[in-house]
């Protein structure tokens, strides 16, 4: 099997057993039924107990993973007849950030979402899913669209940060992000935001905000990367295991924080390992999202937009 | 032995290391960051602290600030008792606030309240760098979206004065959704009109850049005050390549089409009256 993490060996190791178990009593006369069943009990006994207690550092692993699938993977299983649109009209087309209509159940939606590569030379073209203003300005072009024609936006979040390059400051990668924030508040129209895998910082926060936020299990969400806040605060990068616990960025974390709405499970060993399955998760979490929304009048979901966000955060009074 | 007078220890001369040319007495002298020129500090603080020699413009604090913005006793604060808790039960953090907040006597990195420039009201944020660096956590976030709150129920104009290094690691995503938070709210603000003024001070950077900051009616800096999203650093290991020494200074946002105009300190209370003049019976879709 391909991409290994180091936490699933056991699981490997056995299942190598078992298929060795198997061969074996089909071409000799021994027959090995019974073991093998005990194998394959203790088979999902030990994926129960590794994937049950998964700690902050596995996710951020799963979440990494190069299997994962990527936005463009959920576009082609949740919605059909999905048409991609370019550019931002200013400077270019990034390709980081991929942005369409498709239909959802029938109804047409906006797509927007941040798009990695599957190879070094897919990553190169879309930037490592690091996007530029020119990708934050389409994927404002398309929300403006979306809510002058009345369709829900659906946001994938999956990005490491928005790209820290010289071009990008100079044409102004704080005010793009920003741009986004503002206007998303303001959109007429159900936004619902899923992360998918990395959700860092503010380059994935300017496609988050929204009605609902929902997080794959195995995703994170946090404002630096575990290595940039092990490096910050304890001058270490390599306390990044370290950092990943103690800066709460699962899904079970921004749970509890009160940030996000809804964990979204994945099969057991991660979304990559059945993507029909997470789809399907998907689909329901989505399918139930659109309709508590679609009901809010214009003022409504505007007003619960705010509100939600007015209660994220946690001070003191003296 | 011979070889002894031809030792090849060499004779230094002793030169004062640059920390020990650099040291002047606390309190009653200050050296100008930009010419290294000395000065006593009642001098620099006539000056607004801009340099009388070079022009640079150094630090102020929240309040030194507001007192030379502001007229006389027309300063009203809002919300002085938020402070930062811990919710992420972040090692030492606690007493981190507590330790700058003694040495600031602020209870976080910004000021928020309402006063008079030349005698027509605003609401107005002003944050201390000193405090924190400046950074944004769930405390300073909610300050700041009140304050706009606020503004927008006076209908009165809304400046701020940022000063940041960014989100707050310590309060991890529950910082980054401040930039959210006070984003929403500015919107809200917008919507009904209301004018807001950025004056972006230095250092303005990450998370705060890339939220309040850069989305005012007008974006404004002083001469050169670092802005940007992503440090100078990160950018050079990313790129592999040494960037300008002007890269992320106002004027350099400036010539790149970020900003509206870079102000000098000692030009800021005539520009913010002229501008608020010009406003007073604009807006305000009630």
């Amino acid at each position: 099997m391909n991409h290994v993490l180091e936490f699933e060996k056991p699981i490997v190791n056995l299942k190598e057993k078992i298929a060795e178990l198997k061969s074996f009593t089909e071409n000799s006369d021994i027959d090995l039924t019974a073991e093998i069943e005990t194998l394959e009990s203790r088979l999902s006994v030990l994926e129960d107990e590794i994937y049950g207690n998964l700690k902050p550092w596995n996710r951020v692993q799963m979440a990494r993973h190069p299997m994962r699938p990527t936005s463009l993977d959920y576009i082609g299983k949740l919605f059909t007849d999905f048409i991609e649109f370019h550019g931002d009209r200013h400077f270019g087309d990034d390709e980081a950030i991929v942005a369409g209509i498709a239909y959802f159940k029938g109804e047409p939606v906006t797509v927007i979402g941040h798009q990695r590569g599957k190879d070094t030379k897919e990553n190169i073209r879309r930037n490592f899913g690091m996007p530029h203003p020119e990708g934050y300005r389409k994927a404002l072009r398309h929300m403006k669209q979306a809510e002058k024609f009345n369709r829900p936006i659906i946001c994938f979040i999956d990005t490491k940060g928005a790209y820290p390059g010289k071009a990008a400051e100079e044409r102004g990668q704080s005010e793009a992000i920003a741009r986004n924030l503002m206007e998303m508040a303001g959109l007429t129209v159900p936004i619902v935001c899923i992360v998918i895998g990395e959700g860092g910082s503010g380059g994935a926060l300017a496609l988050g905000v929204g009605d609902h936020i929902h997080m794959l299990e195995n995703s994170t969400y946090s404002v630096i990367s575990p290595e940039g806040a092990a490096a910050l605060l304890w001058k270490d990068s390599g306390q990044a295991q370290r950092a990943a616990e103690t800066m709460k960025i699962t899904s079970y974390d921004l749970k509890k924080l009160n940030v996000i709405d809804q964990i979204i499970p994945e099969p057991k060993g991660g979304a990559h390992r059945d993507l029909d399955q997470q789809s399907l998760y998907m689909e329901e979490v989505l399918k139930t999202s659109l309709e508590s929304l679609s009901k809010l009048s214009n003022e409504e979901l505007l007003e619960h937009r705010w509100e939600k966000y007015k209660q994220i955060g946690d001070y003191d009074l003296i | 032995m011979l070889k002894d007078l031809f030792s090849k220890r060499r004779k230094y001369a002793s030169i004062p290391s640059e920390q020990s040319k650099m040291d002047v007495p606390e309190g009653l002298m200050q050296k100008c960051n930009g010419c290294n020129k000395i000065y006593y500090r009642k001098e620099m603080k006539k000056s607004l602290y801009v340099c009388p020699n070079c022009g640079h413009h150094h630090s102020m604090t929240a309040w030194e600030r507001i007192d030379c913005l502001f007229d006389e006793g027309s300063f009203q604060e809002w919300d002085k008792g938020i402070t930062s808790g811990n919710p992420l039960g972040f090692p030492e953090y606690e007493a981190k606030i507590a330790k700058d907040r003694e040495k600031t006597e602020l209870n976080e990195g910004v000021v928020t309240g309402k006063g008079m420039i030349d005698g027509i009201s605003t609401a107005f944020a002003v944050m201390d760098s000193t405090f924190r660096m400046g950074s944004m956590g769930s405390a300073m976030g909610e300050k700041i979206a009140r304050a706009i709150e606020n503004a927008k129920e006076e209908s009165l104009p809304f400046i701020i004065f940022t000063a940041s290094g960014g989100a707050r690691m310590q309060e991890g995503v529950l910082s980054l959704m401040q930039m959210a938070k006070t984003s929403i709210a500015i919107k809200r603000f917008s919507d009904k009109g209301g004018l807001m003024i950025s004056v972006m001070t230095h250092p303005t950077t990450g998370g705060v850049s890339a939220s309040f900051a850069s989305i005012g009616d007008y974006n404004f800096a002083e001469p050169g005050a670092l802005i940007g999203f992503a440090g100078r650093r990160i950018i050079e290991q990313t790129i592999r390549e040494k960037l300008p020494d002007d890269f992320q200074t106002a004027e350099f946002q400036l010539k790149h089409g970020q900003l509206d105009k870079v102000i000098h300190r000692h030009d800021m209370k005539t520009t913010l009256f002229k501008l608020l003049e010009m406003h007073q019976n604009g807006g305000d879709k009630k």
